[in-house]
């Protein structure tokens, strides 16, 4: 009689306790080598860094020579920058007159910190945006109250381009709300006419619009009248800015439904009043984060002018970086150029960011 | 009738008042523009016309990839300019892809020190201007490199020094056309393979690899044919004769710095895109698919991909677009793209206005073939609806 082995239940050796999932090594494996690609890749880039990372910091903080050029310094020589520090922001304005740009720079600075918190009404803030430019033009270039007056050529540095960027920028919006309504006219020659005028600007590069600011614009003119260089290329740069505005603009009236201009037609609003008080409002508020991208762009751009001869930022930078008294000190030049452009806007870019995470204006 | 009868209605009339309105104040502005640039140009003696083309320029160009001298036309030169603008923006579109793809699959990588870096370097180049780049990576360029007499070697036959990368040109011999009848052949073969391959899937449901077919025929036969030609490729090589080498095939570092710094911009912008176009994928699609048993390539491949570049294509088409005009920025270095010798030639005869409708004529021309193109290539990613 055959015996029926029965199977016995012979409990399986004990799992391993489950990996550590907490604390620094347990963030590590799931962060830095979940998988053996990504360890490989860890290690590439850990090693990249203390590569790159070191010499670096040596480079820009431990060996750098701060007040004075110092041949026993390795590093970076800090100095230079201090030294043409005024150059670099205001350009060859009068050192006795500095105060003025430095007054502009605050009254500046309050307003995007006052925009920024929004302690104000918005029409509070678009006022004082729009009367900003001719307070600012007229303490720098002067001729009134008492101030003597400042040539245009003078004009340099940082300074100018943020001149350039932020009349640029409060030109070029109302322009592209013009150019963006136009292109969506029913008048078919209006909407022709608008169209050709954004795709054609569109289609090539700022330095040949600013060329044509430079060089073409006195040809257009009547003879006898004169406008200088410094005029001519803020108009190409807000011409240029415009059309991209328009395109920026037009995302936002495509957003806005029909039902709009239908309750507003039916409240007896006619065209006017229902772009105005109806349409705009709700459209400007949605491409606020997008027309912030557009002034980033156009601050970056107006690097450019240092093709037609104004010594900008970029331009003075690289005009300092030439002096025979200082040379051999491009990267200091180049690195702190980096620096501020890049402080600038990125802070634009963040407050961006954060008004499309914040959704609403 | 009713169509005649509703032609002149009161609304119909306002507005073709107010078109014509329109047309007549562009008319007179336009009028009021050619006798100012009239009187101006008789005032400065400057010809109209585009006559200037079939002057001798007198002009070098440094960096031609044709034959050019001096002696040769205005228009010559220009044409120079303009194949140098495509050559830049080709090899631009191409490389900067590449790495724009990179960088932004690194952002989305779950490993957070890659992601971390790829966020750095995102920050940093969007946020300075192109033409700083450029400054920087120019001066870099020539200054971390030796003289001539002085250069660097990496292999064997390429010359690192301040004048130029010079790397071995290769000189083909009569049996190379034989090579190149190889190639077209293997494409076509290849591709008759993919659409074989398709067909079987798509009536049987047994995979081919279509793919790694094509590949071997592509690469195989004009390989097989180039060793049975007896190899017809000499290499002539770059040889240092007093300061300065002669032969080989040089890159200049303006060409170099120039297509570093468009590069590294243009990746950043391209890599914020191809990580939207990820992030724009609902996760339940992947989890899906690994419950479906899916390879991870297959999940990349059938269905994060498909998807993400309905996102990324769009946003890419307007960031090529920025390249081409971005590499009118050569200018600024040197490097003679078409901005640049129009704009010598401007400083030489004073004919602006004819170099730049010649400028917007081609940088449109451009733009419209990569819409062209890209359009093409979305509406074949984009959902079709039933």
């Amino acid at each position: 009689m055959a015996s029926v082995r029965l199977k016995t239940f012979v409990p399986g050796p004990a799992m391993a306790p489950p990996l550590v999932s907490s604390g620094v090594i347990g963030w590590m494996r799931i962060n830095l080598f979940n998988s053996s690609l990504n360890s490989v890749l860890t290690v590439v880039a850990l090693f990249f860094l203390y590569k790159a990372l070191p010499p670096m910091i040596s480079w820009a903080f431990l060996d750098a020579a701060w007040l004075a050029p110092s041949p026993e310094h390795e590093g970076a020589c800090w100095a230079f920058i201090i030294n043409k520090f005024r150059v670099l922001m205001v350009g060859l304005y009068p050192g006795e007159l500095v105060w003025r740009p430095m007054a502009v720079a605050a009254i500046v600075v309050i307003l995007s910190v006052l925009t920024v918190a929004r302690k104000l009404s918005t029409r509070l803030l678009i006022i004082l945006w729009y009367t900003l430019p001719v307070v600012l033009f007229f303490i720098i270039n002067g001729g009134i109250l008492g101030l003597p007056k400042v040539e245009q050529s003078l004009w340099g540095g940082l300074m100018l381009s943020m001149g350039l960027a932020v009349v640029g920028i409060l030109l070029s919006i109302p322009f592209g709300i013009l150019l963006a309504l136009g292109r969506r006219s029913r008048l078919a020659v209006v909407r022709t006419l608008c169209t050709g005028i954004i795709e054609c600007i569109r289609g090539v590069p700022l330095i040949t619009i600013l060329f044509m600011a430079s060089v073409m614009l006195p040809i257009f003119l009547p003879q006898g009248v004169n406008i200088n260089n410094l005029l001519r290329v803020q108009i190409g740069i807000i011409l240029f800015s415009s059309a991209y505005m328009a395109e920026v603009v037009r995302g936002g009236l495509q957003a806005i439904p029909v039902g709009q201009f239908e309750a507003a037609g039916s409240l007896g609003l006619n065209a006017f009043q229902t772009m105005v008080f109806v349409v705009l409002p709700q459209a400007l508020r949605h491409v606020v984060p997008s027309l912030i991208g557009r002034c980033v762009a156009l601050f970056k751009d107006t690097s450019l002018v240092i093709i037609v001869g104004l010594l900008d930022f970029l331009g003075m930078v690289k005009a300092s970086s030439q002096d025979p008294q200082w040379l051999g000190y491009d990267a200091e030049a180049y690195v702190f150029c980096a620096f501020v452009y890049w402080i600038i806007c990125f802070s634009m870019s963040r407050y961006g960011r954060s008004i499309e995470r914040r959704n609403q204006w | 009738m009713k169509k005649a009868a509703s032609f002149l209605t009161k609304d119909n009339f306002k507005n073709m008042a107010l078109q014509m309105a329109v047309l007549g104040v562009i008319f007179y502005g336009c009028h009021g523009l050619l006798t100012n640039t009239q009187a101006n140009l008789e005032a400065r003696n400057i010809a109209s016309g585009f006559g200037f083309l079939s002057l001798e320029s007198g002009m070098p160009i440094s960096n031609s990839l044709l034959p050019y001298t001096p002696a040769d036309t205005y228009g010559y030169a220009f044409f120079m300019g303009i194949i140098n603008t495509v050559f830049v923006s080709v090899i631009g579109i191409i490389l900067s892809t590449v790495l724009g793809v990179t960088i932004g699959v690194a952002r989305v990588s779950s490993n957070w020190l890659v992601s971390k870096l790829a966020e750095i370097y995102v920050e940093v180049l969007r946020n300075i201007p192109l033409l700083l780049t450029l400054f920087f990576t120019y001066t870099i360029v020539l200054a971390a490199l030796p003289v001539p007499r002085k250069s660097l070697t990496p292999l064997a036959g390429i010359f690192l020094n301040n004048r130029g990368i010079y790397l071995p040109r290769p000189v083909f011999e009569p049996g190379m056309i034989a090579v190149m009848i190889a190639l077209l052949v293997g494409i076509i073969g290849a591709m008759v393979i993919l659409g074989m391959a398709k067909r079987i899937h798509d009536n049987t449901g047994r995979v081919i690899p279509g793919a790694s077919l094509g590949l071997v025929v592509v690469v195989g036969l004009p390989l097989a044919v180039f060793f049975m030609a007896g190899a017809p490729v000499t290499m002539e090589h770059a040889v240092l004769k007093g300061f300065n080498f002669r032969g080989g095939l040089v890159i200049r570092p303006e060409f170099s710095a120039l297509m570093m710094g468009i590069i590294l911009y243009t990746a950043a912008f391209i890599g914020e895109n191809v990580r939207s176009g990820i992030q724009s994928v609902d996760p339940g699609q992947i989890n899906a698919s690994k419950a479906l048993g899916l390879s991870q390539g297959l999940i990349m491949r059938r269905i994060v991909l498909p998807q993400a570049l309905r996102v990324i294509i769009p946003a890419t088409t307007n960031d090529y677009a920025s390249l081409v005009k971005n590499s009118s920025l050569a200018v600024a270095i040197g490097y003679p793209d078409m901005v640049s010798v129009g704009g010598t030639i401007i400083g030489q005869n004073d004919q602006a206005i004819e170099i730049i409708a010649m400028w917007m004529g081609v940088y449109m021309t451009i733009n419209l073939l990569i819409s062209f193109v890209m359009n093409w290539l979305n509406s074949r990613v984009q959902l079709i609806g039933r």
